[in-house]
C-alpha cells in the first residue's frame, strides 16, 4: 500500500524475521569460505578498509546481515569493494574476508543469476 | 587435636577438610544438603574440556574420606559465635559444634529463573534452565515436552547476572563458557539442530575458553547473536518466539525457537545471608561475604579463626575453587600456629 493520497505512508517493518528469510548465499559462503564462521564482528576490517573512508561499505555490517538472510542491503553494497584485501591482515580470527566477499558476489550471481555480480 | 569445623561439602569444603586432615587436623564438615559435592554434583560435563563431573566428585570424595574427617549432611549451620578463643557453630536443628578455627565454605545457589517472568519459566513448556539441561544430558536426552527433538534451541546469557532489575549488578562468570559447552552438546547429540547464543558479551576469560567458542563456531556451526532477549511468547504452533535486538546489524530481531535454554547466574544463599548477619560476618554490596582484602586478604573474614574458601566471597571456577580453598587451610595452619 504507497498510497500517498492522505498524505502519509506505511514504513515497511524493519524487524529481521529470521523465519521468513532466506540465508542460500550465506549457506553458500559457509560452504565455499567456511572461515566466514569466525567472524566476532569487531569490526578491524571495517576500520581498515579504503572502501569505507569514502563508501558506505563495513564488511563487518555485511556479515551479520546475510547470516540473517538480510540480502539487500549486501546486494546493494558489496560490489564497493575494490578487493585490496586489507582487511585480512587485521582480522583477528583469520578469516579469509577477501575470501567471503568474493564467494558472496559469486552467490548472488549464481543463486539469483544476477549478472551485475 | 585441634578441630576445625568447614561449612559447606562443595568442592571447596571438601578440599579444604582434606587438605587439614592430611596436616594433621581433625576436620568436621557441615553439609546442609543430604549429599555433599555442592552444585558440581548436579552437572554432568565440566567447562572447557568436557570431563564428567563425577571425575572431580570421585576425587574429592577420597580426598575427604580421611579417618579425622567427619562430614555432618542434613546440618545447615545459623550461627558462628566465638567464646575464648573457641567457637560455637550453631545447626537448625538445634546442636551446636565446637571449633578451634571455622572454615565457611557455602559456595552459592543459582539464580531462581522464574523471578525473570518474561521469559516464561515455569509458564512456557520448553523454557528450561542451564541445570535442567544438564539433568537431561545426564539422564539420556535432550527432548521437548511432547518427547520430540528439538530442532532450533536458543541460549539466553545473563538470566539473573548484569541486571539492575533483580538487584545482581554482578557477571555470574561461569555462565558464558557453560553455554558453549552445552551448545556444542546438543549439537553433537543432535547434528541437524540450529543453535544460537543470545549475549550481551562473550566472557570467555578462562583458560581454554576462548578456544572452545571458536571451536563452537567453525566446527560446529553455532550461531552467536548480540543482544538481551526482552520477552518469549509462545505462539499457536507451540513455538517459543523470542525477540531481541540484533544490536551488530542494528534491527530488532524475531525468531521461533523449539526450546529455550536460560544461563542462570550465580547468587549468595538467603540462609548465608542471615548466618552472615548473625554472626556479624560482613556482606559486600553483591550480598556475597566481604572478605579483609580482595588482593591478598581474600580468605580473611575480619574476625580471627574464621576464614573464607571458595565461591561464598566470588564467582570462581572449580580450579579457582580449589587453589582459594588450599589457600585458606594455608591461613588456618597459620592462625593455629600462632594464635
Amino acid at each position: 500500500m504507497k498510497s500517498n493520497k492522505f498524505g502519509f505512508t506505511l514504513s515497511e517493518p524493519r524487524v529481521i524475521d529470521y523465519e521468513a528469510n532466506n540465508r542460500q548465499i550465506a549457506e553458500y559462503i559457509f560452504d565455499h569460505e567456511p572461515t566466514f564462521r569466525l567472524c566476532i564482528e569487531c569490526g578491524a576490517c571495517a576500520a581498515t578498509c579504503t572502501a569505507g573512508q569514502f563508501m558506505t561499505f563495513s564488511l563487518r555490517e555485511l556479515n551479520v546481515l546475510l547470516k540473517r538472510g538480510e540480502n539487500d542491503i549486501p546486494r546493494q553494497r558489496i560490489k564497493n569493494c575494490m578487493f585490496c584485501g586489507k582487511c585480512i591482515l587485521v582480522c583477528p580470527r583469520g578469516v579469509n574476508t577477501r575470501g567471503v566477499i568474493f564467494h558472496a558476489r559469486e552467490a548472488f550471481r549464481k543463486i539469483e543469476g544476477n549478472e551485475r555480480f | 587435636m585441634e578441630n576445625i569445623v568447614v561449612i559447606g561439602g562443595g568442592v571447596s569444603g571438601l578440599e579444604a577438610a582434606g587438605q587439614l586432615a592430611r596436616m594433621g587436623y581433625s576436620v568436621t564438615v557441615a553439609e546442609k544438603n543430604e549429599k555433599t559435592g555442592g552444585n558440581v554434583k548436579n552437572w554432568y560435563h565440566l567447562f572447557p574440556d568436557r570431563r564428567d563431573s563425577k571425575e572431580v566428585i570421585d576425587y574429592l570424595n577420597k580426598l575427604a574420606s580421611h579417618p579425622d574427617i567427619k562430614i555432618l549432611t542434613g546440618k545447615e549451620i545459623t550461627e558462628i559465635s566465638s567464646r575464648n578463643g573457641k567457637f560455637d557453630i550453631k545447626s537448625s536443628d538445634g546442636t551446636v559444634l565446637e571449633a578451634d578455627a571455622v572454615i565457611v565454605a557455602t559456595g552459592f545457589e543459582l539464580f531462581d529463573s522464574r523471578r525473570k517472568e518474561e521469559y516464561g519459566y515455569g509458564i512456557y513448556d520448553n523454557v528450561i534452565t542451564s541445570a535442567d539441561l544438564e539433568k537431561m544430558f545426564r539422564s539420556g536426552g535432550v527432548r521437548l515436552v511432547n518427547g520430540k527433538l528439538p530442532e532450533k534451541v536458543g541460549f539466553i546469557h545473563c538470566v539473573g547476572s548484569r541486571d539492575e532489575k533483580v538487584g545482581n549488578y554482578y557477571c555470574s562468570k561461569l555462565c558464558c563458557v557453560t553455554a558453549v559447552k552445552q551448545a556444542i552438546e546438543i549439537k553433537e547429540k543432535i547434528p541437524g539442530a540450529e543453535i544460537f547464543c543470545f549475549y550481551m558479551d562473550m566472557r570467555m576469560g578462562g583458560p581454554y575458553y576462548e578456544e572452545l567458542y571458536r571451536e563452537a563456531q567453525e566446527k560446529y556451526g553455532i550461531t552467536f547473536i548480540r543482544g538481551k532477549v526482552s520477552e518469549i511468547s509462545v505462539n499457536i504452533n507451540g513455538k517459543l518466539v523470542t525477540k531481541a535486538e540484533d544490536t551488530l546489524a542494528g534491527r530488532p530481531l524475531r525468531m521461533e525457537l523449539d526450546m529455550v535454554v536460560l544461563m542462570v547466574g550465580t547468587e549468595m544463599p538467603e540462609g548465608n545471608i542471615k548466618l552472615a548477619e548473625r554472626s556479624l560476618l560482613k556482606c559486600s554490596e553483591n550480598r556475597f561475604f566481604k572478605p579483609v582484602d580482595n588482593h591478598y586478604g581474600s580468605n580473611l573474614s575480619g574476625k580471627k579463626g574464621i576464614f573464607y574458601a571458595g565461591c561464598c566471597v566470588a564467582q570462581m571456577n572449580i580450579t579457582e575453587s580449589i587453589s582459594h580453598a588450599r589457600a585458606a587451610v594455608s591461613e588456618v595452619v597459620n592462625y593455629l600456629k600462632n594464635r
